[in-house]
C-alpha cells in the first residue's frame, strides 16, 4: 500500500511526512515527529491521554487518521508556552500539584487549554465537562480543576 | 491496525464512484470515533476507508422555517449543537449532542455517525424520531429518503445498502407550541452510554395543557431506538396532569422489551422508562410554561 503524502501544521511550524493510510495521528505525532509528550492510554476514545488541539478543539488523536489531518493544525503538549516559558496552566498545575504520574496531564491540558481559549470565565461546572474526557487514577481531579481555575483567575487579570 | 487505502473525495460523485466500484468493504469516515475503534479491534475490516468531510453537502448544516433543519452527515456535534436555531428550536438535539461521549468525541462525532453506527442507544436519535427526521441516502442508482425511526433493522444495523451514502438528517421545523427534551440514565455524570433514555415531543394547545401531538422515542430498551405510540395516544387530546402521566410511563414501559447486561437488568430498564417517561414529560411542560 503507497504512503500518503501529509502536509499539516504541527506547532505552528509546517511539516510535510509519508504516513500509512492507517496510521492514527497519535502513531505520527509519536513516532514521526517524536513528539512523545501526547500519551496513548486506551487507544479508543475514553481516557483522553492522546488529546491534542485540531484547529484549536481538543480531539482524541488515537481516534482519527494522520491522513486526515492534511492541512490541518495541530498543537500537542509540546507546542504550549513558549521557547523556555511555561504555559500559563502548566504552571499552576505545578503550583498546586496537579499531577503524580503524569501520564494523564499532556492531555488534560490540552483539554484545559482548549476551554480557556474559547471560556476566559468557566464555572467549575464547565471545567469538569471539558476536562470530563481525560481520566486520571492519581489526583483524584480536585487539584487539577483548581489549578484550572487559577490559571483562568490569572489570564482573566491579565487580560490575556 | 490492518491495512486499508484512504480516499478523502471532494464531491458526492467522487465519493459514490469508490462506494459502488472499489473491491471489498468500503466504511464511510466521519469523526471515526466509533469506526477507528471497530478497526482496531477487528471488528470491521474495511479494505477502503473514505473520508466524508471534504465533501462540502456533508458539511452543511442550514436551518430555514420552509426546509428544516439540514444536518450534513459529517457535521461534528459540537457544530450542530452550537448552531442557534438549535438551541432554539430543537432542544432534544440540543441536550442529545453534548452528551455523547467527551468534549473531544463531540468535537470529531456526528450526528450522521451516530446514526449509521446504529446502536441501541445512540443519544442523538430519539430525539430526531420525535421531530420526524429523515435520512437522504445516495447512490449510484438515485436518491431515497428514509424515515429515520425506519432506519434501523438491529443493533448495529440499518437499511443502507453497502454503495449508498448517507447525506444528510432533515428536521422539520417542530410543531407550534411544543417542546421536545431527552433524558437518558448513566450510572454517573459523563462519558457513559446510556442505559435508558427518552425522548419525548409535546404540543399543547396554546395557554391549556391540552396535548395536541406527542411522540415518545426510547432509547437502550430495545434491538433498535422505539417509539412507544401507546403511551404517545394516551395523551393526545387530554389534558396532562399527574395521573396521566403516570398512565402514560407505565404504558411507555410496555412498549419497552430491553435485555440485561452489564449496563442493567431488563426490569431496571424498565423502571427507568418509566421514570424517565415521567421526568421528560415533566420536562416539556416546564418549557412550554405549565409546569405540574
Amino acid at each position: 500500500m503507497p504512503k500518503i503524502h501529509l502536509s499539516c501544521t504541527v506547532n505552528e511550524e509546517p511539516r510535510e511526512i509519508l504516513v500509512q493510510p492507517w496510521q492514527t495521528l497519535l502513531e505520527a505525532l509519536r513516532d514521526e515527529f517524536g513528539l512523545t509528550g501526547t500519551k496513548e492510554g486506551c487507544g479508543n476514545g475514553n481516557c483522553g491521554a492522546c488529546t491534542v488541539l485540531l484547529n484549536g478543539r481538543a480531539i482524541n488523536s488515537c481516534c482519527m487518521l494522520a491522513a486526515e489531518a492534511e492541512g490541518q493544525e495541530i498543537v500537542t503538549v509540546e507546542g504550549l508556552g513558549q521557547n523556555e516559558r511555561l504555559d500559563p496552566l502548566q504552571e499552576q498545575f505545578i503550583e498546586f500539584s496537579a499531577l503524580q504520574c503524569g501520564f494523564c496531564t499532556p492531555g488534560i491540558l490540552m483539554s484545559a487549554r482548549a476551554l480557556l481559549n474559547k471560556n476566559k470565565t468557566p464555572t467549575e461546572h464547565e471545567i469538569r465537562l471539558a476536562i470530563a474526557g481525560n481520566l486520571c487514577r492519581c489526583t483524584g481531579y480536585d487539584k487539577i480543576v483548581r489549578a484550572i481555575q487559577a490559571t483562568a483567575e490569572k489570564e482573566a487579570h491579565s487580560g490575556d | 491496525m490492518h491495512s486499508f487505502s484512504y480516499v478523502a473525495p471532494k464531491s458526492v460523485d467522487e465519493a459514490l464512484k469508490v462506494l459502488s466500484q472499489s473491491e471489498g468493504l468500503v466504511k464511510p469516515l466521519v469523526g471515526g470515533t466509533d469506526l477507528i475503534d471497530q478497526i482496531k479491534q477487528n471488528r470491521k475490516n474495511p479494505s477502503v476507508v473514505l473520508d466524508t468531510k471534504h465533501i462540502p453537502e456533508m458539511m452543511r448544516l442550514e436551518y430555514s422555517v420552509q426546509d428544516g433543519l439540514h444536518i450534513g452527515a459529517a457535521v461534528p456535534c459540537t457544530d450542530t449543537a452550537a448552531h442557534p436555531q438549535v438551541a432554539k428550536l430543537f432542544t432534544a438535539l440540543y441536550e442529545s449532542c453534548q452528551l455523547i461521549g467527551s468534549t473531544q468525541i463531540q468535537n470529531r462525532a456526528s450526528v450522521g455517525g451516530n446514526i449509521c453506527n446504529a446502536a441501541p442507544s445512540a443519544d442523538t436519535v430519539p430525539g430526531l424520531i420525535c421531530y420526524s427526521a429523515w435520512e437522504v441516502l445516495l447512490s449510484p442508482r438515485g436518491r431515497r429518503e428514509v424515515l429515520l425511526e425506519e432506519f434501523f433493522k438491529g443493533p448495529g444495523e440499518h437499511r443502507m445498502d453497502q454503495d449508498e451514502l448517507l447525506l444528510e438528517t432533515v428536521v422539520p421545523p417542530p410543531p407550534p407550541n411544543s417542546s421536545c427534551h431527552y433524558l437518558r440514565f448513566i450510572p454517573r455524570n459523563e462519558m457513559d452510554i446510556a442505559v435508558a433514555g427518552v425522548a419525548i415531543l409535546l404540543a399543547l394547545k396554546p395557554n391549556t395543557r391540552i396535548c395536541t401531538q406527542a411522540r415518545i422515542s426510547l432509547a437502550s430498551v430495545a434491538p433498535t431506538p422505539i417509539r412507544a405510540t401507546d403511551a404517545e395516544k394516551s395523551l393526545e387530546g387530554k389534558e396532562i396532569t399527574e395521573d396521566l402521566i403516570i398512565e402514560a410511563s407505565e404504558r411507555a414501559v410496555e412498549s419497552a422489551s430491553p435485555i440485561s447486561d452489564v449496563r442493567g437488568s431488563a426490569a431496571y430498564r424498565k423502571q427507568l422508562v418509566k421514570v424517565l417517561t415521567r421526568r421528560t414529560i415533566k420536562a416539556c411542560m416546564e418549557s412550554l410554561g405549565q409546569a405540574l
